[in-house]
């Protein structure tokens, strides 16, 4: 790993302003960054800690319903909230391993996007909202393909704000070697709308399979998806799993994320 | 260089580090710790987890200068005060928990972690809290088993495979 200056501001002004140095980083929990630095494949001159930014952290329910998650806020944090609905707390206990979960964090997985993470899944499906020092961006506009984000260089998300789906479920088929999602199935039903976002298939990263929405908006079951069949074509083949067998799990963890959803 | 100051077993440490400075390499190199191992230096493998603020972390995925002013806890810090094995490092030698010796380190550390929130964990528990801690000799049945008998539970049935 090259080396670099390292500095862990302990406010979020602090952190703006140390990002705004030449090839300035922000470093969340570092579950994935520092193994891609010790590859050589990312080589920031100034590495800006937000691990000590209390204010970035932490669970709260706001005045609509709604549950604003803190950007520096850990997997298990989320995982052992009572706040935080199913589908969320199934996705937070279950990424990497234990070690991993104390670490890593909501803002860290969502500004990465890595295209087999959980988090882009939850937020995309939830419609959640990703609120950054300088502005509020939806889930929708927010992920633009594989490890690309709407965010700016240097801008920072300080919380991310979930609208509470009254049925939620998230269905992960492991990839085991690597505990991410081969195919990571996140559905929120609300009282006008179902949106299913899923990710670890495609080759743009996580989506929505609009089609199985708006089937589960007239026939929430199972049943109202059996017969579609997904296009390959686009999805993820490498060594775990071809693109054929990608297209049919996305299928196989949407009826159970139907069927389980609470 | 940067000096980094943090409480290891209960002592107060500090050292001068480069940014990049792991904080199992301060660990091992400047506090010569060197129980905590390091085995695939890529995340997976578990051999360096330690405890940090009381939570278990893999120190190969941690820079020092992140837990300045921490609390960290190593494997040299959990035998009992006279010397003696705690409760799980003595149920890993009883239930022949290890084999080769290296993961094992960090297999206490896990089994730490978990016996602190769940004190009588099911074996699926165990399994799921191990799932960042390789074991290369495949030996996972008897450390289970070895968790299992250091939280109190009776484990006379099961078989030694």
């Amino acid at each position: 790993m090259y080396n670099f200056e390292f500095k862990q501001p302990k406010t979020i002004s602090e952190a703006l302003n140390a990002l705004k140095s030449d090839e300035a980083e922000a470093l969340a929990g570092g579950q994935t960054l520092i193994p891609t630095m010790k590859q050589r494949l990312a080589s920031p001159a100034t590495l800006v800690s937000l691990s000590k930014i209390s204010e970035m952290r932490g669970i709260c329910k706001n005045d609509d319903g709604s549950i604003s998650i803190g950007g520096g806020t850990t997997h298990a944090d989320v995982a052992a909230n009572s706040n935080i609905f199913p589908g969320l707390v199934t996705l937070a206990e279950n990424i990497g391993d234990p070690a991993v979960r104390n670490r890593g964090t909501i803002g860290g997985s969502l500004a990465n996007n890595d295209p087999a993470a959980c988090y882009p899944a939850a937020a995309l499906s939830a419609g959640a909202t990703i609120v950054t020092d300088s502005r509020e961006i939806s889930a929708d506009d927010f992920f633009q393909g594989m490890f690309e984000t709407a965010l700016e260089e240097s801008e920072i998300i300080l919380s991310v704000r979930f609208p509470v789906p009254s049925l939620s479920s998230y269905q992960k088929f492991v990839q085991p070697a690597s505990r991410f999602a081969m195919v990571g199935v996140f559905l929120s039903k609300f009282e006008n709308e179902t949106r299913v976002a899923i990710t670890g298939a495609s080759e743009e990263g996580v989506f929505r399979w609009k089609e199985a929405e708006r089937a589960l908006n007239e026939d929430f079951s199972e049943g109202s998806i059996t017969d579609f069949v997904l296009e390959p074509s686009g999805m993820i083949g490498d060594i775990h799993a071809s693109k054929e067998y990608r297209a049919h799990l996305v299928k196989v963890m949407t009826k159970r994320a139907v069927k389980s959803a609470s | 260089m940067s000096n980094v100051t943090m409480t290891v077993n209960g002592k107060t440490v500090s050292g001068s580090v480069e940014g990049r400075t792991l904080l199992v390499e301060f660990i091992r190199n400047d506090l010569h710790l060197t129980g905590t191992h390091v085995g695939c230096d890529t995340s997976q493998c578990g051999a360096c987890a330690v405890h940090v603020d009381g939570k278990l972390a893999k120190a190969c995925t941690m820079f020092a200068l992140e837990a300045n002013g921490s609390e960290v806890s190593t494997i040299e810090g959990q035998a009992n005060e006279d010397g003696s094995l705690n409760v799980i490092q003595q149920a890993f030698k009883d239930h022949h928990g290890l084999q080769c010796g290296f993961c094992t380190p960090g297999m206490v550390m896990a089994a730490a972690d978990l016996l602190k929130t769940n004190s009588k964990p099911t074996e699926l528990e165990i399994r799921e809290h191990l799932e960042g801690n390789i074991c290369r000799c495949t030996g996972y049945h008897n450390i289970v088993k070895a968790i299992l008998a250091a939280s109190g539970q009776d484990v006379s049935n099961i078989a030694a495979e």
